[in-house]
């Protein structure tokens, strides 16, 4: 079921099938659907066998980095004598992505499925979702469901019958875009401010209390119970382009275009069609012009070289971008793109947790001189400044927060540089902006 | 963190200032019982601080500085350390705030959609003279935030804790009457 479109024929629904289906929230309700058994399954098995599965299935980290899912599981060295734990990061603040506040408030039951079998495989009797404090609906609906799996048996002490103990908790963070960083989210977890920490240690070795942890996204986690339902050939073989991307996946899409919403579909699927048929194409009048097609940390692209690429992380790569989240941001000819990268900038900046120097300054300096290009008050020599403030701001910090600033802005620059001059130049920009 | 979302201190209502302080963990309230439950999840008891300074804004609108000290006493650190890591947080209130506190999103995604139209609506349709600022009424307190995460439904806004998803400017004065 597709929500809030209707499902398109186009799509392969794993995830979003009971997207709008209240039905599917409650215990009865995801048991009908198939709910647990997977779980339950999983709890007969070696934890081992487990991680071999997901190795199979081809998963790969559905947060952002794309990182094989199983290969992270085997980090953690069972029957080390430590304390484990799962966080699942449900702290989805990447602008231009809203996948898992879905899957949170329509299958929550699904989360805490792939939660419970994500724990037992890595050797964790604890599992922490983090969820951004803003998403207070998908918070109810987490918790509703956690207290009907508790009351059930399905997780706790004995989780269904197996004598191993599983807890799932929700933390609930409070505001801080940075959190949605691993190592951030288990310093915000433990009480402390939510900044990034040096890696290595690694999270495997030294991740949340100190202990051996892994971090997953929630789209991640959620597709697990569907691999062990289905196996991991099934799950592989969804795969249209490249044979490293594999397995359905949630892109959000976002921005100026007909139908906004939540898409699911296979690897590999061509963004043209996905652009002009499922999403039903730009405005009426209007043409598109631009996206970032991963949440807006990932290069900007012009829709020409969109409408040639194969949806999968080896395809958006091909053209100088990312997959990213799959949050996709649109951009029509109405949009001024000095505008947008601006705005972009001040968010950045704005969640910038000031620890590294080339951020902190970095964000705030490029927010301070794009305003002042779309103010009419540039130069040239400010394109200049931007491309040397990039390149001091990426790669040398502790997290990736002000490359991710640097990278639309100076991508957006390299590809539509004709706007900024044109405002530099004292004309009105090519194109009419919206909104202002 | 640069400016987070929490009202200006020009903002306070004066008289909130210098009320006494009630504690909200006074022993055997269901507070106090809810932290100490709370914490058992948590093999540090130090991970309760974010649920904890939660459960005050909840109860008391915002967090003064005498709350975080009584939270700090509560999990074993002190009122400076509190104060880190609430001023790190946007959602944490350090001052009051209106009645209806209203974010509205304005990252690219609903910039697109015209979302700065909607922060004007709300601003002029609530009295606030300015973002941030409490109406004179004390009922409203508009902001604009970073992304709400629900791009595809823009212009999200939200007050309190709700979301209101799709809001244009024309949506406004019945979203305000609906909320009296």
């Amino acid at each position: 079921m597709g929500y809030p479109h209707k499902s398109h024929p186009r799509e392969t629904p794993v995830l979003s099938k009971h997207f709008g289906d209240p039905e599917a929230r409650t215990l009865d309700g995801w048991k009908a659907r198939g709910g647990y058994k997977a779980l339950q399954q999983a709890l007969a098995m070696e934890p081992t066998a487990i991680v071999d599965v997901v190795k199979a299935s081809g998963l790969r980290g559905r947060g952002g980095a794309g990182f094989p899912t199983g290969l992270k599981w085997s980090f953690m060295k069972l029957g080390d004598g430590k304390p484990h734990y799962l966080c699942c990061n449900a702290d989805e603040s990447e602008p231009g992505t809203f996948k898992d506040r879905e899957i949170m408030r329509w299958t929550p039951h699904a989360l805490i499925e792939g939660c419970a079998i994500g724990a037992y495989a890595i050797g964790a009797e604890t599992a922490y979702i983090y969820v951004r404090g803003e998403f207070t609906e998908p918070i109810k609906r987490l918790e509703d469901a956690l207290v009907e799996a508790r009351a059930a048996g399905i997780i706790g002490k004995n989780a269904m019958g197996s004598g191993k103990t599983i807890d799932v908790w929700v933390h609930r963070g409070a505001g801080a875009y940075i959190c949605g960083e691993e190592t951030a989210l288990m310093n915000s977890l433990e009480g402390k401010r939510g900044n990034p920490r040096i890696k290595p240690p690694f999270p495997a070795v030294s991740g949340l209390f100190g202990q051996p942890t892994t971090i997953n996204n929630v789209e991640t986690l959620a597709a697990v119970p569907h691999i062990l339902n289905n196996g991991a050939e099934w799950y592989k073989a969804m795969c249209l382009s490249s044979p490293k991307s594999n397995g359905s996946k949630l892109f959000s899409v976002c921005g100026n275009v007909s139908r906004p919403g939540n898409y699911e579909v296979v690897m590999g699927f061509s963004f043209k069609e996905f652009l002009y048929d499922l999403c039903g194409g730009p405005p009426p009048g209007r043409r598109f012009k631009a996206l970032i097609p991963g949440g807006s940390s990932v290069p900007v692209i012009t829709i020409e070289e969109a409408e040639t690429v194969k949806m999968d992380y080896e395809g958006f790569m091909e053209v100088g971008t990312m997959l990213g989240s799959g949050g996709v941001i649109i951009f029509d000819d109405a949009q001024s793109m000095p505008r947008q990268l601006a705005r972009l900038s001040r968010f950045y900046a704005h969640e910038s947790c000031a620890q590294c120097t080339q951020c902190r300054e970095g964000t705030a300096w490029m927010t301070k001189i794009l305003e002042r290009i779309v103010a009419g008050q540039g130069t040239y020599e400010d394109l200049d400044t931007i491309f040397d403030l990039a390149e001091n701001m990426t790669g040398k910090t502790i997290c990736v927060l002000s490359d991710s600033c640097a990278a639309p802005v100076t991508s957006g620059i390299n590809k539509f540089r004709g706007e900024f001059e044109a405002l530099i130049k004292g004309k009105r920009t090519s194109t009419v902006t919206v909104g202002v | 963190m640069s400016h987070g979302p929490s009202a200006p201190a020009h903002a306070a209502p004066a008289h909130h200032d210098h009320a006494p302080y009630e504690p909200v963990f006074t022993a055997g309230s269901a507070r106090s019982k809810e932290l100490a439950d709370l914490i058992t999840r948590y093999p540090d008891k130090r991970a309760g601080l974010l649920p904890a300074l939660w459960m005050v804004q909840q109860d008391r609108g915002w967090i003064s500085e005498d709350a975080m000290r009584e939270v700090g006493d509560q999990l074993g650190v002190t009122a400076a350390y509190v104060k880190g890591v609430v001023t790190f947080y946007t959602m944490y209130h350090q001052h009051p705030v209106g009645q209806h506190f209203i974010q509205v999103c304005t990252t690219s995604p609903c910039l697109c959609a015209g979302a700065d139209e909607v922060v004007n609506a709300f601003l002029e349709h609530t009295g606030c003279k300015e973002l941030g600022l409490t109406s004179p009424d004390g009922k409203y307190t508009v902001i604009e935030v970073e992304c709400l995460g629900a791009c595809g439904f823009a212009t999200p806004v939200q007050i309190n804790d709700e979301y209101v998803e799709s809001v244009t400017p024309a949506k406004v004065p019945e979203i305000l009457a609906n909320l009296k």
